[in-house]
């Protein structure tokens, strides 16, 4: 179980991984997350599940390298097997026919909107899906979430891909062409959410928002990934990881963020430092 | 080869009790704050017989009653003193399947050694110290005797947790010739064992080496599945083809003060700071990748046996002063004194009669300092204890770095939500029958913190105990007929 049966890359940096979980992939719905250790001296770390099948009994992750453990799963063989796999943790996204959907998605959040999409389009809502990233390449899923959309309007920050700006600015001229959609559903790097809320707050439009924080066990025992939501603290692995976006204190949430900053900066340079040896040993051309 | 030892001849009984108790040889306090290796270093053979000798062998056995597992502890002390100490080792485990682990982390003080007939006049007979000898002889010597299993029963039991509610429950179940299964959320068994007492407390090693015997005993352990979302309660029963269920799973979920500023970067609960010291081994980060970061000064609020292991923690990590703050008084602590001790002996700045009112950040949301205020004791409230009221005016701030909050845990409610039918008292513990720890779903047992709330190792596993007997009969009257499995309304989704 928790093997690697398919590895592959789907963006600069950005990787998809087929994994062995069959009961993970009976249960899994979208909205929900995996837990995820590679080795004993691993980190345990959050990734949502961008896509399971129950019949063949696997999950599909999408992982972009941003730090150590994403770099060492970007490295991972296929074939592989992780030390473990848990889940599905989290709330399911409650997905009802609303009417009009607008998923709005930025780099690796673009993952974990594609089953929530395609349950929404399965629901008889029209899905317009707004994506967008830094540049071309980083917009990823593209067929994927195409097929689970009714329309989708690409922005990238250079203009390589679709329109030049953001996912927000695209949002604002939807929202004035053709009114207000009945539903947002954002899920991207916290800037994004945060200020997708506040667009979306000052129309009046609900916005569900799917938060990633620094998590330990995801199974609601260390707290670590608490939240402000209204005037309440959450804990986004079982009360969440979807919450209003008009009630997160989104500016303490990247405080929070930015927690292990030096140590994450430390892990990282000590990781590519140990890769360089390890392939100028290997005499591995990088070229 | 197994050493053997002489033993000693009985001493007449005034004779016995001019031995003095022998204390516990430890690492001293500059040495181990340095360390993780454990505190305690045990007796030695010739130790453990000279203290065994101290036992009066009195008739009335009151240590047996005082024991939530019921030991037979003068027959163990006796077998001590002759020497044979596989003979004793296989006497403790007629009744406790986890002798190094409670040997070392039991309240003895509070149960067997409180009412010891020799400890009215003079101190108690160490008798946790003798439980935790023999048992780290078995372990040393290689040769461990492992319980008689019946024949297969035909029957399936499913245990919710592996701490020592479950490990328990299992060991008695597989004895009994059933096929048990324990799943277990996180990566690696063991519950608070592995994620929460401290290393230097109890190391992990032996932990190991109990569960390892576990599964000698024909016990399945799957870790990382999580019972409420792998998979339910109902399918346990219906599609994975159990015939009962123990939940044990515990009080996993922390509770905060509720106290402005919790939200800054450096508030931990103490959950996640032990976690990431003890099970995911932060202290060795960067080599391991989990990380934790306490800068120079740290207070733990609370000051029960978790608030000791977090404070423990924190100055074998390197912070210069670390604080504890506790609205009452020493007496009223509800660490053991051996803890409470132990950490006066680390250099523990112990701050009683405070109450913490506010936790001070800066602009990039990291902790700065506390706003604490000073306490005195009032009248007693319903738990007994003097209430602590506050002193008017003797509000003062100090500069901190990391606070840690140790005021107590609540019922894990992953289990409780996705299992329709289970009746919850008023703090989301599960309501259970004293006699036989059957839920209100029939053929559903419980135990451990997940019915008491937050309480000790020994009393997890004296329910555990109690419920593998239930569920054996509970299984009897299945296989008769006279019950049946239940059928639990709609299975959540979530």
């Amino acid at each position: 179980m928790f093997t690697i049966l398919k590895k592959e890359e789907i963006g600069p940096k950005f990787w998809r991984f087929l994994i062995a979980a069959p009961e993970i992939a009976r249960k899994h719905r979208p909205g929900q997350f995996v837990m995820v250790l590679i080795d004993e001296n691993g980190e345990r770390i959050p990734l949502t599940l961008a896509d399971s099948d129950a019949e063949a009994g696997t999950i599909t992750l999408v992982v972009q390298e941003v730090g150590k453990t994403t770099m060492q799963m970007g490295a991972l063989p296929e074939g592989f097997r992780l030390m473990s796999v848990v889940g599905p943790l989290g709330a399911p996204t409650h997905i009802e026919k609303v009417g009009t959907v607008v998923c709005v998605g930025g780099g690796a959040g673009i993952a974990p909107l594609l089953p929530i999409a395609r349950g929404m389009k399965a629901a008889g809502n029209q899905v317009i899906s707004i994506l967008g990233g830094r540049t071309r390449d980083l917009v990823i899923l593209r067929a994927e979430m195409e097929a689970a959309s009714h329309e989708v309007i690409y922005t990238t920050d250079d203009g390589s891909f679709g329109r030049k700006g953001l996912v927000t600015h695209a949002l604002t001229d939807l929202i004035a062409e053709r009114g207000k959609p009945d539903l947002v559903v954002a899920i991207g790097p916290a800037i994004m959410m945060k200020v997708v809320s506040d667009l979306t707050r000052q129309h009046g439009i609900k916005t569900l928002v799917s938060l990633n924080t620094i998590m330990i066990d995801g199974t609601g025992m260390c707290g670590g990934c608490r939240v402000t939501v209204g005037d309440e603290a959450k804990f986004v692995c079982v009360d969440g990881p979807e919450f209003d976006g008009h009630a997160v204190d989104f500016d303490l949430m990247m405080k929070r963020l930015r927690t292990y900053l030096p140590e994450e900066q430390l892990a990282r340079e000590r990781y590519l430092r140990a890769e360089h040896t390890c392939q100028a040993l290997k005499g591995v051309d990088h070229a | 080869m197994p050493e053997t030892f002489a033993g000693l001849p009985e001493l007449p009984k005034k004779d016995r009790l001019k031995i003095p108790r022998h204390p516990m040889p430890e690492q001293a306090p500059a040495e181990r704050v340095r360390n993780f290796s454990e505190v305690a270093l045990g007796y030695t053979p010739e130790t453990a017989i000279e203290e065994a000798q101290r036992c009066l062998q009195c008739k009335e056995q009151p240590c047996v009653a005082g024991c939530p597992v019921g030991i037979d502890i003068p027959a163990f002390i006796d077998l001590i003193r002759r020497g044979d100490f596989a003979g004793a080792q296989a006497k403790i485990k007629e009744t406790n399947t986890l002798p190094a682990i409670c040997g070392r982390v039991c309240p003895q003080e509070d149960q067997c050694e409180q009412v010891c007939v020799t400890g009215k006049k003079f101190k108690p007979v160490a008798i946790g110290r003798l439980e935790r000898f023999v048992a780290d002889w078995e372990m040393a010597s290689g040769e461990v005797a492992m319980p008689e299993c019946a024949p297969f029963s035909g029957h399936k039991v499913a245990i919710v947790g592996s701490g020592p509610a479950g490990l328990t429950c299992a060991a008695e179940l597989a004895r009994m010739g059933h096929k048990v299964t324990i799943f277990e959320a996180l990566h690696k068994a063991g519950g608070v064992l592995v994620y929460g007492i401290p290393e230097f407390r109890l190391p992990k090693a032996i932990v190991d080496y109990e569960i390892a015997n576990l599964e000698r005993m024909g016990v399945e352990i799957r870790t990382s599945f999580v019972v409420g979302k792998t998979a339910t309660v109902h399918e346990l029963f219906h599609e994975m083809g159990y015939d009962a269920i123990f939940l044990g799973t515990g009080a996993g979920l922390p509770y905060f003060l509720g106290i402005p500023g919790e939200n800054y970067i450096g508030v931990l609960s103490a959950n996640e700071f032990l976690t990431r010291v003890n099970l995911m081994k932060a202290y060795k980060f960067p080599a391991a990748d989990t990380p934790v970061r306490l800068g120079r000064r740290v207070a733990v609020i609370g000051s029960g046996n978790v608030a000791m292991d977090c404070l423990r923690c924190a100055k074998r990590l390197g912070a210069e002063e670390v604080i504890c703050v506790y609205r009452r008084t020493r007496a009223e602590s509800p660490a053991r004194a051996e803890e409470l001790e132990r950490a006066e002996e680390e250099g523990i700045d112990f701050r009683w009669l405070s109450a913490p009112l506010e936790i001070f950040g800066n602009e990039e949301g990291f902790v700065t300092g506390m706003r604490i205020q000073r306490m005195e004791l009032g009248e007693p409230d319903s738990s007994g204890r003097r209430r602590p009221v506050p002193i008017a005016g003797s509000e003062y701030e100090i500069p901190i770095d990391t606070v840690i909050v140790a005021v107590g845990q609540g019922p894990n409610p992953l289990v409780t939500r996705t299992t329709p039918g289970l009746e919850l008292n008023r703090h989301g513990c599960i309501v259970v029958d004293k006699e036989t720890q059957m839920s209100s779903i029939p053929g559903v047992f419980a135990g451990g913190d997940i019915v008491t709330g937050a309480a000790t190792v020994i009393l997890a596993m004296g329910a555990g105990k109690q419920a593998a007997a239930a569920i054996h009969q509970w299984l009897g009257k299945l296989e008769r007929g006279e019950v049946s499995k239940p059928w639990l309304a709609s299975p959540a989704v979530a």
